[in-house]
Formats: structure tokens, sequence, C-alpha cells
């Protein structure tokens, strides 16, 4: 039976919206921007919450130290701008001034990844999840669809320690359950399966389901799981898949070198040697074009990563 | 209201102090960074002798003054004050940038040691103490955020944004002091890249600013005094001093940003300095 096409909808709405919500409920929450208020979504929340909410301006940098003197005095600061931007431009205000420290603050970027469309390259952030994981003490959260999102969000207020939260531009689909249940730090099995394993993040968990689809058709089960969390990274849940399955297959809108492919190498190599491909962009920048063209192009969708699925297992096979 | 003779004491035998411990501390390790806080010692001294609410009784009490050493380099003298104040005990100050210590090269983030913000990192501090200054608004809390900048510093362009934010959201409740001592690692500030007059530009951006001799307490006092009065935009004081003064070969040499004395110029630091 064909199940029906999934509702679309961009991880940086349901981000808006669930700062909204949190904003009546928890009034420490301080939200700031830089000028994108509108794209990024924090707009509802400065609407409804002016006396809590501050447009630094084009200064990132600026936003990310005001965001960690917030913090040090009590505040649970969700800053955000674009991916570029944040992680980019002001990573060494995120390491010195939030992550040394050790502040709450969440920074929350969105238009990450290819999928930011026909601004191009320079808006197309690929490197933000390794430059974000590599800090110590920073948690790194890569939502598969809007409601891991709005689950992710929330979770954040009340957790203690400074947070990336990576979100993007287009309208994707919705794959999880409107009763999901997020946890910091706890990938979740999405479909089982037993020649492979996929562990993808953000948009590709749903371009890793729809692979397993071609997959099946072709007679290879694939298990796939949605990892959100890359840092700190499901161990337990990777060293399982490695065992059950024998070969994993990572997938991610993002440079393949230093992100969620090389996270879980790091576990597999030392804990569960097994054959490994690694689907994600490939040392270099992206290109206009919609999201769903730059997805094809660069090796991101369902279709191509199903051909890379299948060479693996004919690979573990080997 | 002027200093009193008792305040004024006071802020001068905190200034010797800092002179002191400074030139022990940095021998000791062996390294670090001199000539910064024997210049800022004066006008360090009387923000914390006279200005800064810190009570050791309540150290943490959320509604204290804050203060951020944005050149985090010249912590020495910050080390200093702290334990004058009796919040970091004396006898760490020798562990000053040894391994284990709190002390570290540059601050680390520790309340409960009176430090309010980790810095090293030259550009950032402003910033921050513009979102404690935010904070403490919002809060509805008298709190004051202090900051200390350099000429040096004020290079670094987060230190614009962040005096245009605090302008922006007037952050009266936040006051910058920048050490305007015409030197930085590579020699004279005005060689190197001249940052011009900073009164003018913090006034351009919107700041209450003026230029106050660093080493006449007196003068920072009252300029501190008039910083709490204006009540519609955050305060800069540019505090034009002499590094390394006080000990005779430091004064006016760039050599000493970061260099320690050795046990030889040590001691004839401390014997000018009378602490032999
Ligand atoms: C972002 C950054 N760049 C470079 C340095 C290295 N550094 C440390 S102090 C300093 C000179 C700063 O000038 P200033 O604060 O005026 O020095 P001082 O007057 O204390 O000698 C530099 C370049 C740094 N700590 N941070
Ligand atoms: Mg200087």
């Amino acid at each position: 039976m064909e199940a029906p096409p999934a509702k679309k909808i961009a991880t940086r709405e349901a981000y808006g919206e669930a700062l909204l919500a949190l904003g009546k409920e928890c009034p420490h929450v301080v939200v700031l921007d830089a000028d994108l208020s509108g794209s990024t979504k924090t707009k509802a929340f400065s609407k409804a919450h002016p006396d809590r909410f501050f447009n630094i301006g084009v200064a990132e940098a600026n936003m990310m130290g005001t965001a960690a003197g917030l913090a040090a005095m009590g505040k649970t600061v969700f800053a955000s701008s674009f991916a570029m931007f944040a992680a980019g431009k002001a990573w060494e205000q995120i390491r010195q001034s939030i992550c040394v420290p050790r502040l709450n603050v969440k920074v929350c970027a969105t238009h990450a990844g290819l999928t930011v469309g026909e601004d191009g390259k320079s808006h197309q952030m690929l490197e933000d999840v390794t430059l974000m994981r590599v800090l110590p003490g920073m948690t790194v959260i890569v939502p598969a669809d809007a409601v891991e999102a709005a689950a992710a969000v929330r979770a954040l207020v009340d957790f203690d320690g400074p947070a990336y939260v990576r979100l993007s531009r287009a309208a994707t689909p919705v794959v999880m359950p409107d009763d999901y249940r997020f946890e910091v730090g706890k990938g979740v099995v999405l479909r089982d399966g037993s020649d492979l394993a996929m562990i993808a993040c953000g948009v590709e968990v749903p371009a890793a389901l729809d692979a397993a689809d071609l997959l099946a058709a072709q007679g290879i089960s694939a298990r796939v799981i949605d990892m959100a969390t890359i840092k700190p990274i499901d161990e337990a849940l990777i060293v399982a898949a490695a065992r059950d399955c024998g070969a994993i297959l990572t997938a991610e809108e993002h440079q393949v070198r230093g992100g969620l492919g090389s996270a879980v190498a790091e576990v597999v190599t030392q804990h569960c040697p097994v054959p490994m491909d690694l689907v994600g962009v490939e040392d270099t920048f992206g290109e206009s074009g919609t999201a769903d063209e730059l997805l094809a192009r660069y090796g991101l969708d369902a279709a191509s990563i199903a051909t890379r699925a299948k060479k693996l297992v004919q690979r573990k096979g080997a | 209201m002027s200093l009193t003779k008792e305040a004024k004491a006071r802020i001068e035998s905190a200034a010797h102090q800092t002179r002191v411990d400074v030139i022990r501390m940095v021998n000791a390790a062996a390294c670090g960074h001199p000539g910064g806080p024997l210049g800022m010692a004066d006008f360090m001294s009387t923000l914390f002798m006279q200005h800064l609410r810190l009570d050791t009784d309540n150290l943490l009490d959320p509604k204290r003054d804050r203060f951020i050493l944005s050149n985090g380099h010249t912590c020495a003298g910050l080390y200093s004050l702290l334990s004058q104040k009796g919040v970091i005990p004396r006898d760490m100050l020798m562990s000053f940038r040894k391994l284990g210590s709190p002390l570290q090269g540059h601050p680390h983030r520790n309340p409960e040691l009176g430090i309010d913000m980790s810095t090293g990192s030259l550009g950032n501090g402003l910033s921050v103490g513009a979102g404690m200054a935010l904070a403490a608004r919002m809060n509805g809390w008298d709190t004051r955020v202090y900051v200390a900048s350099s000429d040096g510093e004020s290079q670094e362009g987060q230190v614009w944004e962040a005096a245009t934010s605090a302008a922006h959201y007037s952050l009266a409740n936040l006051t910058v002091m920048v050490d305007f001592n015409n030197v930085q690692i590579d020699g004279e500030m005005r060689k190197v890249m001249n940052v011009r007059d900073l009164r003018e530009k913090y006034e351009s951006f919107g700041w209450h600013a003026v230029d106050v001799d660093g080493h006449d307490v007196e003068a920072v006092d009252r300029a501190l005094c008039e910083a709490k009065e204006v009540e519609d935009r955050p305060s800069a004081l540019i505090c034009h001093t002499l590094i390394g003064k006080g000990v005779s070969f430091m004064e006016g040499q760039p050599g000493w940003h970061g260099v320690a004395p050795n046990d030889e110029q040590a001691a004839q630091a401390l014997a000018e300095l009378g602490a032999a």
C-alpha cells in the first residue's frame, strides 16, 4: 500500500512556534536575533514578548557575546541567525564566551545546508556540525523534521549547558509521530532492518526512509536510524546497529569530513569495526538551485543513497 | 562628592599592593603580563575599593555588580585586587599560571572567586557586559556592569558592534574603562594601528565618554560617580596610563607587555616599590 505523501514543514517554522509557546511558559527565556527574525522565525516571539527579545543587528559576534552575558545572569538564551553566520562568523565568540564558561545559550541556526537553495554557496553552510561538535561541552542537534525540531527546542529549555540546533529553510517531510518524545543524546530506530543500517540526520532522514523503500523493493532490508543528537552521540545504538547489520551508511546534508559520518565512524572504528559508507557533500561548496535539485545533484537524494547502500551491502558480502 | 582622605588612602594602598603582587606573581610564574596591570593599578583600585559592589559575605548575590576584564592578559592585577577584597585567598596568588590553579593565565569564569567571565581573546568582553547589563535591567536590579578594555583591544571590530548595541539599548548601567597606554604587543599603538581619539569615538557611538588621567584616583573616582548619574546611555572612561607605572625600567616600555621580570629585575622593582 502506498503511504500518502508526508506533509512538509520547515524545521525553522517549528522552531519559531516552539519558542512562542515556551515564551509564555518560561519567563527566563530570552531570544536574540541578528536582523533575520523574519527568516529565522523568532519574530513571533519578538511580537509576543518584546521585553525579552533583542535584535542585535547585523553583528553576530556581538550577539553571541550578549547571549553569554544574559546567560551568566541566569537567563536561558536562544540566539538565532543563519547557520553560516552563527556558526561561521561567530565561532570564536561561541567558543570563548559561551562554551568555555559553559553558559546556557542555545544557538538555533537556520538556513543550514544546500536546501537554502537559490542564495547559493555564500549561504549554504555545510561545515557547521564540524565546527560545533569539536567544541568541548557543546551539544549538537540536527532535527529530522518539524516535530523533532519543536521537541528538541522544548527539551533544551531545561537542559544545562550550551547547545547548537541546526535548522532548515526549506519545507521538508514530517516523518516523526505527533507524540514523539525527544531525548538529548538518544537516536531513534525509525525502521528496522538487517542488511545494513542507515544513520541519518536532518533532511537526510526522510531521504533515508525513502531509500529504504527503494532497497526493500530490491530485497535489501535496511535499518533507518534518526541520529538527531550528533553530540553526545548515541554510541550504544551505533554499536547495536553495527552488530546487527554488519554495515553502516551515514547520510547528512553537510561536508562528509567532520560531520555526522565522522562522528559515527569515530564510534565504529573504536568499538565495532564494520564496512561504512559516508554520504554527504564531498569537499566542495554548494551553488544556486532549488532544494530538491541540489540534493539530487550532490548525491543526497533517496535514489543516490539507495545506490550507495546497495554497493555497501555488496562490499560487506565480498 | 570627592573622595575622603581615608578612601583615597585605601585606594592608593590597594594600587600599591597590586603592583607588588603583580611583580611577585609574574616573577614566580616566570611568564605573564606585568606592564598592563601596573599601568591599570590606580584606576582598577579606584573601581574595586570605592565603587564595585561585591559583598564578601554574600559573594554570589545575584544583584552584585559585575566586572569583566576584557583585556584578560592583565589578570594578575585583577587577582591581586580580588585577594585584597578577601575573595581570592592571599596564598593562592603565587599559584598564578601553574597547573591546577584557578588563577589561570587568562581569567576563567569562577563566580566563587569573583571572576565573572572568561576572557583572553580580545574583543569579546564588552558584548558580554552588554548582555549582563541587559539582564540586570530586565530584572529590575540596580546592578552595574564594569568592563575593562584597552587601546589595543579597541582595534577589534566586535568592540564597536558592542558599543553600537549598548548605546542602542541605552545601557546606562554599563561602564567601560579603557586602559589607554599607547602600547600593544608589536610596539606603540599609534604606530601599529592608531585607534585615534577613543573618547570621540565612543561619544559618536552614543556613549557618555570622558578622558581621564588613569593614575589620578580622584579624577577616576569623579568620573565613575558621574557615570552613575548618566541615565540614558552607557559610559566610557578613557583612562590614560603609563604602561609599567611604578617601576622605572618598565615605564613606557612596550617590551614589558608580556615578559616576566627575572629574579634580579623583580628585586629591583620591589625595591623601587618599597617592598623589597
Ligand atoms: C583576539 C586576540 N588577538 C590577539 C591576542 C594577543 N594579544 C594579547 S595582548 C595583545 C595586545 C593588546 O593591546 P593592549 O591590550 O593595549 O596591550 P597592553 O597595553 O596591555 O600592552 C595582543 C595582540 C589576543 N589575546 N586576542
Ligand atoms: Mg595598550
